[in-house]
């Protein structure tokens, strides 16, 4: 599965490192690094690193995101 | 009239997107979210559906994502015709067609470029050519630069200490390999940070080992028998052996596709209103094409409406949303680019983020933390106003800093913060560069010799 985080929101909780360690990771004390292309079998785990994540800097392919705040506001 | 056009725009029309990045696929998805259901046809000179970049020269040369695999996740279905792997060559805005590398022609009711910047390569073509003289865009560049790390070379040299050459610097040490990085400017940075933190770059990286060599230019690179890169020359006459070479100066905007169209576009990028709608070199906006990503550059209302091209990750993406949202709404629905500058780096295991603009700073006050932690934040101040802050591992600040800056509070700042130092009572000169260097801009002329035969002429800049 795809993922990518919006680094500019991302402040280094670390939320996902804990909950998806193998496709997150904190590089020093602040710095995310993370796996674009996660295994298959990491999906349930990414799942809840995307919910978990407090800035919600985290999108991945088929997964909602739970404030579901993706489109603009005043889409038709 | 205007209204039945943009109705049957949205029902009916063709939308064409050049440019199948990170800003052409954020745009072609929020025209589907806004309800656009005519034909959507998206550009792309690399062979590739659209993938990140920020990874390339982090997690992949760190060995924690494939360079082939940052194909970014898509929001929503978007129904596209995609022309991947075949460039744009050319714009007709009369015939309304976009011209393409295979001789193919496509029609458009509305355009939106997204063509962004590419490396800029070592000049002398010659020794651009010897093996071991790398650049870091596309992800061949990445797989290719990341398979000559692993082989183990004695040294690399990185030309230029901007962040993707500092970034390189910092894998090629975590790799633990010699790394040598020539700047011209007397620090890491520097041009997008000042000197004050810059000193504070360089600091990082001549104690993570890095030979760092500041105020020198590279002068040639020298290849042995075989044309395999073996040596760079420096403008101090000292000579460093190096079989990899990572040429990291800057970028060079997408913008030559452009030329004749008539559109105001060149080196600097592709001149838009606060709508994201092109100007024509004669500075008339048009109706009919928009712009987005690096290769825009728009007036910003909070930094004097200057027109700042951003090679911002995230005005890419706000920018694409808006350019598109812009393209298939009425003139009164249509909303300015306004996004806060804003941008993340790391290195040396230490995070870097930015919000507003540093380089018009003139001055700079370390509000919270000290430098020599390498843990602060720093506030830049132009004219009174606080106009952008930089935080080393320090980034849930800055959400209050932007806020300071939305609302242009008074710099140099009064009220107490959390951590202050007394190096931060005051502010200090920020440090960046003389902005009078010599630039190579394209020019406009005025001919004629009565005002009713004047005519603009555009002379674009060779790159």
């Amino acid at each position: 599965m795809r993922l990518v985080v919006d680094l500019n929101k991302c402040q280094g909780y670390a939320q996902c490192a804990f909950l998806a360690p193998d496709v997150f990771a904190m590089h020093g004390e602040e710095a995310l690094i993370y796996d674009p292309r996660a295994d298959e079998e990491q999906r349930e785990r990414v799942a809840r690193a995307v919910a978990a994540c407090p800035v919600q800097a985290i999108t991945a392919d088929g997964l909602d995101r739970t404030g579901g705040v993706r489109e603009a506001s005043d889409g038709r | 009239m205007v209204a039945d056009y943009v109705e049957w725009l949205r029902r009916e029309g063709r939308i064409v997107i050049v440019g199948a990045s990170l800003a052409g696929l954020r745009a072609a998805e929020t025209l589907r979210a806004e309800g656009f259901a005519g034909e959507l046809t998206l550009v792309g000179d690399e062979p590739h559906e659209p993938y990140d970049r920020p990874p390339l020269s982090k997690a992949v040369l760190l060995g924690k994502a494939s360079p082939h695999h940052t194909e970014l996740p898509h929001r929503r279905e978007i129904d596209a015709k995609w022309r991947l792997g075949v460039a744009a060559t050319g714009l007709d805005l009369t015939a309304k067609r976009v011209r393409l590398a295979d001789g193919d022609e496509v029609e458009y009711d509305r355009l939106l470029i997204a063509t962004g910047v590419r490396a800029r390569p070592w000049p002398k073509e010659e020794e651009a050519r010897l093996d071991g003289v790398c650049l870091l865009r596309t992800r061949e560049d990445a797989a290719d630069l990341y398979r000559r790390l692993r082989a183990g070379p004695r040294r690399v040299f990185v030309i230029g200490a901007g962040f993707a050459g500092s970034e390189v610097a910092s894998a090629c040490r975590e790799m633990n390999l010699p790394v040598t990085v020539a700047e011209r400017a007397g620090a890491p940075l520097v041009g997008a940070l000042g000197g004050v933190v810059g000193a504070v770059a360089a600091d990082l990286q001549t104690e993570n080992g890095v030979d760092l060599r500041t105020h020198v230019t590279v002068t040639a690179l020298v290849g042995d028998a075989v044309g395999r890169v073996r040596a760079v020359h420096l403008s101090d006459e000292s000579v460093v052996e190096a079989d990899v070479v990572v040429v990291s100066l800057g970028s060079l905007r997408n913008t030559e596709w452009l030329t004749g169209s008539g559109l105001g576009a060149g080196p600097r990028g592709i001149a838009c209103d606060a709508g994201c709608r092109a100007f024509d070199f004669r500075g008339i906006v048009t109706d009919d094409v928009f712009v987005a990503g690096d290769v825009a550059r728009s007036p910003h209302a909070l930094f004097g409406y200057q027109f700042l091209s951003l090679e911002h990750w995230g005005n890419a993406v706000a920018q694409a949303e808006t350019a598109a949202h812009n393209m298939i709404c009425h003139g009164a629905d249509r909303r300015p680019h306004l996004w806060m500058p804003a941008f993340w780096s790391s290195m040396f295991g230490v995070n870097i983020k930015s919000v507003g603009v540093p380089p018009m700073g003139e001055q700079l006050m370390i509000t919270q933390g000290s430098l020599a932690e390498r843990r602060f934040v720093g506030v830049y101040g132009y004219q009174g106003r606080v106009v952008a802050a930089v935080s080393f591992d320090n980034t849930r600040w800055l959400e209050f800093y932007r806020g300071q800056i939305e609302r242009g509070a008074p710099f140099p700042v009064e009220y107490p913060t959390v951590d202050r130092r007394p190096e931060g009572r005051r502010p200090v000169p920020a440090g960046f560069p003389d902005p009078s260097l010599p630039t190579h801009g394209p020019m406009v002329t005025l001919s004629g010799y009565s005002p009713a035969d004047q005519q603009l002429v555009f002379h674009p800049a060779r790159h």
